[in-house]
């Protein structure tokens, strides 16, 4: 019994990937995830430009998790030259942050893995089979969207991020609107749970034990600061120590750069969050978590699609309480203000897939001389590949078909966003 | 009518722009009704071979990649470059003015020598093939992804800006730039974004390229009047790759 599975360029996710598989006589010769995406080298480019152009060009790494990549450099920047940051700055960032998670999240769910789970090729032909459920994720990612509008001054690449504030920031009008608009979007995110807790019985039955990695912080589910936690450690590891936590590393078979730390592989994004963190989740975000039962599905990789939607609930409800204290404290008109001095400095955010890692040298001009970039789906590569080695042997029996259609899925799941790539290698294909 | 069919592409970038189109939402629908979708890898699992309207996103930077362009270029009647990464090479083609060979040691390091790492120099779309139409920006405006998209349709020639962005931030009175003495790249940059960001309190980058003919002179006597070097200004165009051959 031979079997052959040849996806050359996994569709339905951000960037190029492709999966090999190779079975003779029963045997697997071969399952590889294959990364052939052209690489742009970043790090590379970035040296010689000003701090003031820095986020402009790093933004650019993702176009969809590009507000994630503009704070974690404006953070980095901000460490290296001692840029003092006030409280409203701190929570209009975040407010912001919050809704690039939502977006990413709601485009993944909606318009990337539903079509599995629906049984369609894409969201195209579900207009007419379940318009419901396009109609709730259009309303819920255009509500994303104008949030991202106004606190960045649009949807992706932001505008308004500086070191040390805003260049605008929203009218408190706008965010009582903002408000508004949040709590409008309550009943779509439930009814679309409704519709997900139906369809979680067709994600694939698959466990395997992983050390997860997020940011993490004493009180809250944290995005935006914190330390680094692992779920194989009891104690955090600062920011600043990034690079002994990714480990990067060439794999002889592989395509991309991977990482580890304690095990072979770890995994990022909203399962590891969820994790690492779900004690601090707020009550409408609990009961989808537990609609899910996400507690005793922690290690199914498939479930990482579902922890986002707990996150979008989770999200929602903070970002209500943090419109509050902002309208609460009043919104005051400040200034940026930066002395360019030589330093270096880390930033970290958690993108929507996982936690994400800058950090830059600058001369006393302000211009970048260094730059090292850790990005999630990179952490993640190596991680899918070993759930892809556990996984295979549990379905080869199935036909092509069906071990093709598991394995997309188990990618899409992860959410890749191949385009971060500033470590990608790439490989020829049989 | 014969919808025509289309089919979307992408190489080196970071599929913002396609997001957009994503982001138009029930307005994509509207279009999808207009046209046969036909290869859209992003979005959708079905492929062609055959279509009427290629459009293109990403820069082209590997031997392998231009030859699929110049395969897609054969297969389309009408081919569109998609954004700043296909209409001028966008902020890839940073990379060019660094020592191709020292780019990849200091990103990948001793394992730079690996076959299979090779990059060549950044490329937009029209340099390696023949472009008919231009969406510009990073990223692109939804509406003017839909005004072109229409016309092709209807088979008219989509009407694109060709004044500097200057011109819209005076019709939004927005206060200039320079008086709060940045480096502004308006003067010389192609309209059509409606001064987005000037309007959100910062300096124009230049992502929708030069016009096709800029007062250059005109923008000198800005950076006179205040007290701005060109130097300053060609930095800033660095950002999104007016200025690189020239620097060679």
């Amino acid at each position: 019994m031979n079997k052959k599975v040849d996806v050359h360029h996994v569709t339905r996710i951000e960037g190029h990937g492709n999966i090999l598989v190779n079975v003779q006589s029963g045997v697997i010769e071969q399952v590889e995830w294959q990364v052939p995406e052209a690489p742009r080298f970043f790090e590379a480019m970035v040296r010689g430009r000003s701090w003031a152009d820095l986020q402009t060009i790093v933004s650019r790494i993702c176009g969809i998790c590009s507000i994630s990549h503009s704070l974690a450099c404006i953070k980095g920047i901000e460490s290296a030259m001692r840029i003092p940051v006030s409280e409203q700055t701190d929570k209009l960032r975040l407010l912001a942050h919050y809704s690039e998670q939502v977006q990413s999240h709601v485009l993944h769910v909606g318009y990337l893995v539903a079509p599995d789970m629906l049984g369609a090729k894409s969201v195209i032909p579900l207009v007419q089979t379940h318009f419901d459920v396009v109609k709730t994720v259009i309303q819920l990612h255009r509500m994303a969207n104008s949030w991202s509008d106004l606190l960045t001054g649009r949807t992706t690449h932001p505008i308004t991020f500086k070191p040390g504030g805003f260049s605008k920031i929203p009218s408190e009008t706008e965010l009582r609107g903002l408000r508004a608009m949040l709590s409008e979007a309550v009943p779509d995110l439930t009814s679309l749970v409704d519709v997900l807790v139906s369809l979680a019985g067709l994600l694939p039955d698959f466990e395997r034990e992983t050390e997860y990695v997020a940011l993490v912080q004493p009180d809250r589910y944290t995005f935006y600061e914190g330390s680094i936690g692992s779920t194989d450690m009891a104690e955090a590891t600062p920011l600043t120590e990034f690079e002994s936590v990714v480990n990067e590393y060439v794999s002889p078979q592989s395509t991309a750069k991977w990482a580890r730390w304690h095990r072979d592989s770890y995994a990022v994004g909203a399962l590891a969050r969820y994790n690492l963190n779900s004690a601090y989740l707020k009550p409408l975000a609990k009961d989808i978590a537990r609609m899910f039962d996400l507690e005793t599905r922690r290690h199914n990789p498939y479930f990482n699609t579902l922890a986002q939607v707990v996150e979008c609930a989770h999200i929602v409800e903070s970002a209500l309480e943090l419109i509050d204290e902002l309208l609460t404290a009043g919104l005051r008109q400040e200034i940026p203000q930066v002395e360019p001095q030589a330093g270096e400095g880390v930033g970290c955010v958690e993108a929507p897939r996982g936690i994400l890692f800058h950090r830059y040298v600058f001369d006393d001009q302000g211009r970048c001389t260094s730059a090292n970039m850790s990005i999630p789906t990179n952490q993640n590569h190596g991680n899918i590949q070993r759930d892809m080695e556990a996984l295979l042997p549990q379905i080869v029996d199935r036909s092509e078909e069906e071990i093709r259609l598991w394995l997309e899925m188990l990618v899409r799941a992860y959410d890749p966003c191949i385009s971060c790539s500033t470590h990608y290698l790439h490989v020829k294909f049989v | 009518m014969n919808k025509p069919k289309v089919a979307i592409f992408d190489f080196a970038g970071c599929e913002g722009c396609q997001l957009q189109i994503v982001n138009m939402e029930e307005e994509i629908l509207d279009l999808i009704s207009i046209v046969r979708l036909v290869e859209w890898r992003e979005g959708m699992s079905e492929q062609s071979e055959e279509y009427d309207v290629a459009i293109i996103e990403g820069s082209i930077t590997r031997p392998q990649d231009e030859e699929k362009v110049r395969q897609i270029r054969e297969r389309a009647k009408t081919l569109v470059a998609l954004g700043a990464c296909a209409t001028d090479g966008g902020v890839n083609k940073i990379k060019n003015r660094f020592d191709l060979q020292e780019v990849k040691q200091l990103v990948y390091g001793a394992d730079s020598a690996l076959p299979h790492l090779d990059s060549a120099p950044t490329k937009a779309v029209d340099e390696v093939v023949q472009v008919d139409y231009k969406i510009y920006g990073c990223p692109i405006d939804r509406r003017e992804f839909a005004h072109v998209v229409r016309s092709l349709v209807m088979g008219k020639r989509p009407e694109i800006p060709n004044y500097p962005v200057c011109v819209e931030c005076k019709r939004k009175e927005n206060v200039c730039r320079y008086e709060y003495h940045e480096i502004c790249l308006g003067p010389i940059t192609r309209a059509g974004c409606d001064a987005r960001c000037p309007s959100f309190g910062t300096w124009c980058f230049g992502c929708r390229g030069s016009v096709d003919e800029p007062n250059v002179q005109a923008a000198r006597e800005v950076m006179e009047r205040y007290g701005k070097k060109v130097e300053d200004l060609e930095d800033r165009m660095l950002l999104f790759s007016n200025k690189q051959e020239a620097r060679g």
